[in-house]
């Protein structure tokens, strides 16, 4: 049995995961579906949003936001981070666009979030 | 030079932004936005983690995005902004002075003005902590700046006082570019930041969370070295013999926004002393005439997607109050009691019909309680609440029928009441 | 031509700086830190006093007196803050009278003008957030208060307009003889000669007349604590307001600044640390206690930062004034409170008896007027479009609690002595002076520093060298 707090939004539902079957986790406590599936993947697999900055080039800005485009799997968080080490890219630069493929190994790509002008 | 502007809005955040749009929307098209940053977009361009837009657009998206997104509605409408542009005073008579370096001195008479000046972080002599006055003392959000807008780090071992939002954000970011967050340490015993915030920027890192703690002392010469914290009685003093050090080169602050309101004040907005923001109508209008305010100048949001909501309205009612159709009448009074700290807005005008949204903050940790609107000793709403907390801002949505019973009373307040078992 | 090497930066050495800047010699001042004013000078109460407090007879009376006197032509001459705002001595106790009394007759013999001994509803009636305990009080219209640090600036600026050499970031360790002349020995093995020293090394100054002399001093390190108010909180009061004194001090003030805080302290502690200018929990707390007795309706609510400063006080108790010992090394030591007043006395008085020794003629291409930046804040409308018309970076607001532009900054930094840390825009701009103590404007001003001086924003500081902001770039 695992008390924990729901982060799929900023409600922060206490929810109670009975996990002494991990082939039939129960939740409950939580508000909504997206609940029921955090507390039983954070039981068998957690996964977060991973989010950071690169360097551009030539932009008009320093920097630009970057997120996984998906949750990756929370022992991976430090991998994918050091896959955007030393990683620059060239503006402009649109939200969406692809910076870092299959991060770690996670077949999930780290994508833009900023729309960068050049200058 | 002078010129006139139907609407003038002072900002370009999100408040700003979603006050604009909604204004053009509702028919308005003499708008011009004043933001003294060179990007539209607001402090969210550096709040480059996620959970932003979950009520406005269903989707979880950066800070970036979702301001982008507003950047494109106004864009779209080509809606007049400046950037670079500093409001230097403001008036009764709504005649507004800002400054750029292309045009130089620019001279507004508006009819109407929203103020959406956002807020501002509360700094280190605002806490009285002793010791040096070295370098390596930050703002959360100054240090957000740094690593996110700038890219430098600020830090390598780093303490950061204050659990609110910015400061648990700000220790994972510190954590993800290599820096060693020592602790988090928060004066009350509750975090005034988003429990999903402690879960996935602490509890993840395995970062301490020391509730009941302050910084007594920053040591260090040129840089910080150190800092010494102890823990606090209920009265929040320092309890002697609880002291310990952490060496650290960096201290983060995050200890509490205040709405800015240094323009209200020259426009003798009158403010309310708990919000710190302007006192405020149903249509966000302050009790200047024709000058609103929307967004964290009013009130601090915990979710940008509330102060969203907030100005679209604050953006449609100033439209309506530039075409003459604001109706000026009598209004009735909404308190805050019993473990509400304030409900935004203070007055709601007797006429009008839109359903009303009432927003408000506890002023502790409480559980299993009733959030009740009272009027004339009657009770209009009543919803249960497993918990509420002051990190969280609470809505409440009354019907129509209710909002029609509220404008009717002499007296309101609303409250929290234990749920009877 | 003569060469004369002037101890310290602080208002001491600059104000002689400049008043020996009149005549033909060769004058270098030499400070270990990045920046004028960074010593005792920097934090203190910026009260320009009126001189009823100083013993008769003793050197603290006479250049107090004749130091107050020439605050308002040199405050024009030289463009700095200054009002002459006048102070109250508050006594709260009816059986205390004659220590006013004292006071009073005190002033009269050192030759302060205008005294007037008045009751708690006469100071009420002028200063109306004052406590009903105060029973009576001195009245003395000659008090006044300035920047400090910005007086410093000014002279130094205009002792550097006047071929003054500054010397920054380099400590003194040393005098020694040198036949006639003097010997300045300094940490980094460097050795500087002069005809003349002028030891205006503040808290140090003992240490470097010990250093050479057989008479020695001994000066103690007095720890003040202050907390500073928002300028919403300005309106608490306009003159200076003192409690009757005690053996330690002028006791806490509530005193506005030129720029409209205002300005609660200091406590006094007599401590070893020369180098200590840590704020303490329990200081901080008997400033603001002491500070309400003064004044019941004050609040932390509005305190925006606190500071601690250093005087040097001398075992001696007066001002040590002259040449030691018949030595060509000028001596001015244990210059505490008053100080900062008897100042622009003791530069004329020091700097005449030095010229008189090395027999140095006046030059007559000295320019006694110095230009300040010009405040963006205080413009009228008209002056603002104009200025922004001539230099468009004054359109760009950088500092936005105190309203400072970046053509401001810009200046601080190029002008000669120019800022060139986040400690030095702010103490000659005010960026960063205000409620939000920087968090907004730290990061921009930084840029501007970085930009205009040609280095890596790592490199930028907050005062001098090991008080770097930035740690790294994020990779």
């Amino acid at each position: 049995m695992k008390e924990m707090i729901c982060i799929c939004c900023p409600m922060g539902c206490r929810l109670t995961v009975d996990d002494s079957d991990l082939n039939n986790v129960k939740v409950s406590g939580n508000t909504c579906p997206r609940g029921e599936k955090y507390g039983k993947e954070e039981v068998v697999c957690p996964k977060r949003m991973v989010t950071s900055v690169v360097r551009v080039k030539d932009g008009d800005v320093a920097m630009v936001s970057v997120k996984t485009k998906e949750a990756i799997e929370k022992s991976k968080i430090f991998d994918a981070l050091d896959a955007l080490k030393g990683v620059v890219v060239k503006a402009p630069v649109s939200i969406g666009d692809t910076v870092v493929e299959n991060v770690a190994g996670t077949g999930v790509d780290f994508i833009a979030t900023k729309n960068v002008g050049r200058i | 030079m002078m010129s006139v502007k139907n609407l003038i809005i002072i900002g370009g955040g999100p408040a700003g932004l979603a006050a604009a749009k909604s204004a053009y929307d509702a028919g308005e098209r003499d708008i011009l936005i004043l933001e003294r940053e060179d990007k539209l977009g607001g402090i969210l361009n550096q709040c480059i983690h996620n959970g932003f837009g979950l009520h406005t657009f269903k989707e979880e998206l950066t800070g970036p995005e979702y301001a982008a997104r507003y950047v494109d509605e106004v864009l779209a409408r080509n809606i007049e902004y400046k950037l670079g542009t500093t409001v230097l005073s403001i008036d009764r008579k709504k005649r507004v002075t800002c400054a750029n370096e292309t045009d130089g001195l620019l001279v507004y008479e508006a009819k109407a003005i929203i103020l959406a000046c956002g807020c501002r972080e509360r700094p280190r002599g605002a806490i009285n902590i002793a010791g040096c006055r070295a370098a390596g003392i930050f703002s959360a959000g100054t240090a957000q700046k740094l690593i996110n807008i700038d890219g430098f780090m600020p830090g390598k071992e780093v303490v950061i006082l204050g659990s609110g939002d910015i400061g648990l954000i700000m220790a994972r970011r510190m954590t993800f570019q290599g820096a060693k967050v020592k602790a988090v340490v928060e004066l009350m015993p509750y975090s005034s930041g988003l429990n999903r915030n402690i879960v996935q920027c602490l509890n993840d890192f395995d970062i301490p969370l020391m509730f009941s703690h302050t910084v007594v002392e920053i040591k260090g010469k040129g840089r910080v070295s150190s800092v010494v914290i102890a823990q606090v009685d209920e009265k929040l003093n320092p309890i002697k013999g609880t002291e310990q050090e952490i060496a650290c080169d960096t201290l983060l602050l995050s200890v509490g926004l205040l709405p800015e309101n240094e323009l209200s004040k020259m426009a003798d907005v009158r403010l309310s002393p708990v919000t710190g923001g302007a006192v405020v109508d149903d249509d966000m209008m302050t009790e200047t005439d024709g000058i609103f305010a929307c967004g964290n100048v009013l009130h601090v949001h915990d979710l940008v997607d509330f102060v969203s909501e907030e100005s679209e309205w604050a953006g449609k009612r100033a439209a309506a109050y530039v075409r003459g159709e604001k109706t000026v009448s009598d209004k009735v009074q909404v308190d805050a009691k019993d473990g509400v700290r304030y409900v935004v807005p203070q007055y709601v005008n007797r006429t009008g019909d839109e359903p009303l949204k009432l927003k408000m903050r506890v002023g502790n940790v409480f559980k299993d309680v009733r959030l009740c609107v009272i009027g004339d000793g009657e009770e209009i709403y009543s919803r249960k609440c497993r918990v509420v907390t002051p990190g969280e801002m609470e809505t409440v949505n009354l019907n129509e029928k209710q909002t029609r019973a509220l404008k009717n009373c002499r007296q309101v307040t609303v409250c929290l009441k234990a749920v009877e078992r | 031509m003569s060469e004369i090497i002037i101890i310290g930066a602080g208002v001491i050495g600059c104000s002689i700086a400049r008043e020996l800047s009149r005549y033909d010699a060769k004058v270098t001042v030499i400070e270990k830190a990045d920046d004028v004013a960074c010593g005792t000078t920097k934090a203190n109460s910026g009260v320009v006093h009126g001189g009823f407090d100083a013993k008769p007879g003793t050197l603290k009376a006479k250049f107090n007196v004749a130091g107050n006197a020439m605050f308002d032509k040199l405050s024009k001459e030289l463009d700095f803050p200054f009002r002459r705002n006048g102070a109250f001595v508050l006594c709260f106790d009816d059986t205390k009278w004659d220590g006013l009394k004292r006071l009073y007759d005190q002033g009269v013999e050192n030759g302060v003008k205008g005294l007037k001994v008045v009751t708690g509803d006469e100071v009420r009636k002028k200063e109306p957030y004052v406590s009903q305990e105060v029973k009576g009080a001195l009245w003395c219209p000659s008090s006044g208060i300035v920047s400090p640090y910005e007086m410093t600036i000014a002279y130094a600026e205009n002792a550097a307009a006047n071929c003054v050499k500054f010397i920054f970031e380099k400590t003194v360790s040393s005098i020694r003889e040198d036949g006639e002349r003097l010997a300045v020995v300094c940490e980094d093995g460097d050795v500087l000669k002069a005809d003349v020293v002028v030891n205006c090394a503040g808290l140090h100054s003992d240490e470097l007349n010990n250093s050479l002399c057989e008479k020695k001093y001994k000066i103690v390190p007095r720890k003040g604590e202050y907390m500073l108010l928002d300028k919403t909180s300005g309106y608490l009061a306009s003159t200076t307001l003192f409690q009757l004194p005690t053996a330690m001090g002028k006791g806490i003030l509530v005193v506005p600044s030129v720029h409209g805080n205002i300005l609660l302290g200091p406590t006094a502690v007599d401590i070893e640390d020369k180098d200590c200018k840590d704020t303490t929990y329990d200081g901080l707390a008997e400033a603001f206690a002491k500070a309400s007795i003064t004044m019941p309706s004050l609040t932390k609510k509005t305190v925006i930062t606190q500071f601690t400063g250093l005087r040097a006080h001398a075992d001696a108790g007066d001002f040590v004034i002259g040449f030691a010992d018949g030595k060509p090394l000028y001596n001015l030591i244990g210059i505490e409170s008053p100080g900062l007043t008897a100042a622009p006395a003791i530069a004329v008085h020091a700097s005449k008896e030095i010229a008189a020794r090395l027999g140095l003629r006046e030059r007559a291409e000295f320019n006694p007027v110095r230009m300040g930046i010009p405040c963006f804040a205080t413009m009228t409308e008209r002056e603002r479009e104009e200025i922004i018309k001539k230099n468009p970076l004054y359109g760009r607001i950088v500092c936005r609690c105190e309203v400072v532009t970046e053509g401001e900054i810009v200046d601080s930094i190029n002008r000669p002595l120019g800022a060139k840390d986040l400690d030095g825009v702010k103490r000659r701009t005010r960026a960063g002076m205000g409620r939000c103590q920087s968090g907004f404007c730290s990061e921009r001003v930084m840029e501007i520093i970085a930009r205009e001086r040609g280095i890596d924003m790592t490199e930028v500081t907050k005062s001098g060298k090991g008080s770097e902001i930035l740690v790294g770039r994020v990779e």
